[in-house]
């Protein structure tokens, strides 16, 4: 049997980062179990000449089709959007596009404010500090003043507006909307050992330069040195529990196949909106017979996927293609609730460079924009690197139906139930995402863009996760406390992006992780009385 | 089931990437079934062999044998009811071929790119305009105040 441990992580994504590296200054003895490996970032796609083709393969941002021997599969059928993840050291941080919006103060007062879905138990407030600590931990560039957001600092400067972003800005002042230039986790200057972006393209598989802030190259480092052991290629099935209905530590399969115990008296679950319910549902026994920390019933629940649809157009003179980051600038112009509108909450608009000669080619056959035939060349030279994209970032309220379930047939390869998604795109968010389209229509005529191309649901978008293990005070409606401690198992904890309440219309990762420091800093502020 | 296409489904593929991207004597490139990137095209299936046997198979069927048999005229009218069906396989033609066809060094080069991997050389991306972003600062603050819990 292995050694216990004090702290017990499992998975080491963006939150089991965070909070492991938090949380090794209390010198306690802390395992972090990883079902991938870590990356080697010479092998990442744009070190080859291949490097589109591989998106659609062993770097495809759906774990049912790039099927490593690390993934699990995940039964979505039965959903219009599909589950996007990563399974490695940096967890979906590997894969992110490093977009990097904040939650907004409204976000945590859904309920208070537009009288539906819940508030949050904390608020905008609790978490600046823990916002600002991971920015300067992650490595964000941007540019202060940005009048959507209350004041914050990027520690680097922005990424460059470049061809693109300077027409999308032109179209934006003409209509009189607001923009910004985005945040990114990607590094615009020598930062905390990482080299400055070079701009190798889309930064979705991997960024083969280190400037991109994936959590192996930022928290990782750190928290290993302060001595926290990392453990690869361990899957873990279960999380037992003891007599008196404690965590006890989790089985897992080890990289040669053999079921190990980890004893633990701390256990923090990080695996994601649907990794984590799915955890906690295969870990039922006699004890808790509905699944652990789930006698409220909501663990699987109120699954939120952020539907983000798109629209692109084509201008006549050459823009940045995919010579530079995917994503240049946001607009908050309908984010917060306009009672004038025929929805409630809102939406982040996005506002994307172009693409590659394979993914050009490839995205607008499907889309009957490029032809088969004689006019097949000349009409791809009209569209490559002359597009412009802007997704629609909607919020997605909280719904019981929408669900992680333990799938009845499919399994991954240790034989583990694999995680089945149910989820319906509701009324109110079709409204919104049909209002983001005619805006995100509006931009791209002012800005001289034809040939428009709608795309109602991106099939593996965006990977955000959330709302499967809520927090909250009351254990009735939550599954976690306002410091992301279980109401029923006192000594487990969970981190990720299950425990939102409501999923804001922002990319995820930079709450997700500020939410992670948080829950760290209440453990840490209450070691003497933790599992009282 | 055999790991490769058979000689038949082989035909067929190659006949209909040729439709798909046929060699240009005005832009000076090949077509998708120069025998440079029909190899690379072949080799390169991998994952994607069962859905391109279906996707050939619904071809066939629709063409009523073997597609790359039929007169020009009929085959362009196949090839056109099965692209406009739309869905997956279409689909999984458009991304075997084209991954390959605009990766060949031939065809980049035509395009004004440079044959090469992104790492390590990048890209350059100028600054732009950033005065562009003054009437932006002015704007009073936007997001709403929150009740005092």
């Amino acid at each position: 049997m292995n050694e216990m441990v004090d702290v017990l992580i499992i998975g080491s994504g963006a939150s089991g980062a965070a909070v492991a590296w938090s949380l090794a200054d209390t010198r306690m003895k802390i395992l972090c179990l990883e079902q991938g490996d870590w990356m080697k970032h010479a092998d990442f796609p744009s070190t080859g000449r291949d490097w589109e083709a591989r998106r659609f393969a062993d770097f495809d941002i759906s774990p049912n089709r790039r099927a490593r021997p690390t993934d699990y599969p995940v039964n979505d059928t039965d959903s219009p959007m599909k589950v996007a993840n990563f399974n490695g050291v940096g967890g979906g941080t590997v894969m992110f596009t490093a977009h990097w919006p904040r939650m907004h103060p409204s976000d945590f007062r859904v309920r208070s404010l537009d009288g539906v879905a819940d508030d949050w138990p904390i608020d905008y407030t609790t978490l600046e500090p823990f916002f600002a600590e991971n920015d300067r931990m992650m490595g964000i560039s941007g540019l202060a003043g940005d009048p959507a957001y209350p004041p914050r600092n990027p520690p680097m400067p922005p990424l460059p507006l470049g061809k693109t972003g300077t027409r999308y800005a032109k179209a934006m002042n003409k209509l009189g909307w607001h923009w910004w230039p985005s945040d990114a986790a990607i590094a615009t200057t020598e930062y905390d050992g990482r080299a400055a972006c070079i701009n190798l393209g889309h930064c979705t598989p991997g960024c083969a330069q280190g400037a991109k802030a994936s959590t192996d190259v930022t928290y990782w480092p750190h928290a290993i040195r302060a001595g926290v052991e990392l453990r690869t290629r361990c899957r873990v099935r279960e999380i037992t529990t003891n007599e008196h209905g404690m965590a006890a530590g989790a089985i897992y399969y080890d990289a040669d196949g053999n079921k190990q115990f980890q004893p633990a008296e701390m256990v923090i679950v990080a695996c994601n909106g649907i990794g984590t319910p799915r955890l906690l549902l295969n870990s039922a026994s006699s004890r808790f017979p509905n699944g652990l920390a789930n006698s409220s019933g909501l663990v699987g629940k109120n699954l939120m996927l952020h539907p983000w649809p798109q629209v692109r157009g084509y201008v006549d003179e050459p823009m940045d293609g995919d010579h530079a980051p995917m994503l240049s600038l946001w607009s908050k112009e309908f984010y917060e609730t306009d009672p004038n509108r025929d929805f409630l909450r809102g939406y982040t608009l996005q506002f994307a460079r172009g693409t590659g000669a394979v993914n050009e080619a490839i995205t607008s056959a499907d889309a009957g924009i490029l032809p088969w035939g004689k006019d097949h060349h000349r009409i791809f030279r009209d569209l490559l690197h002359h597009r412009l994209l802007i997704g629609v970032a909607c919020e997605d309220l909280p719904e019981e139906h929408n669900r992680v379930t333990l799938d009845p047939v499919l399994k991954d390869s240790h034989g583990i139930p694999a995680p089945r998604i149910d989820y319906i795109i509701s009324e109110n968010t079709r409204r919104m995402m049909e209002h983001g389209i005619a805006r995100a229509t509006d931009i791209l005529t002012a800005a001289g863009a034809t040939n428009l191309y709608t795309s109602r649901t991106i099939l593996n978008s965006p990977g955000h996760l959330l709302g499967t293990a809520r927090m909250g005070t009351d254990p009735k409606r939550s599954v976690v406390n306002e410091w992301g401690r279980s109401h029923d198992v006192k000594n487990l904890f969970i981190v990720d992006g299950s425990i939102w309440v409501t999923s804001g219309g922002v990319n995820p990762t930079s709450t997700i992780q500020a939410l992670a420091l948080y829950v760290a800093d209440s453990i840490k502020q209450r070691l003497a009385t933790l599992f009282d | 089931m055999s790991d490769s296409l058979s000689s038949a489904e082989i035909r067929d593929l190659r006949c209909i990437a040729s439709m798909m991207i046929p060699r240009s004597d005005t832009y000076d490139v090949p077509g998708a079934d120069d025998p440079t990137i029909f190899a690379d095209i072949l080799a390169s299936i991998g994952r994607d062999l069962a859905a391109v046997r279906q996707a050939l198979a619904s071809l066939a069927a629709m063409a009523g044998g073997p597609f790359a048999d039929l007169e020009e005229t009929r085959r362009e009218a196949v090839a056109a009811s099965f692209r406009a069906e739309g869905g997956p396989l279409p689909a999984t033609l458009h991304r075997v071929v084209l991954q390959c066809y605009y990766r060949n060094d031939r065809v980049v080069r035509a395009l004004g790119l440079e044959p090469r991997p992104p790492f390590p050389k990048g890209h350059t991306l100028e600054q732009g305009d950033w005065s562009l972003l003054d009437p932006v600062r002015t704007r009073p603050r936007m997001w709403r105040d929150v009740p005092p819990r």
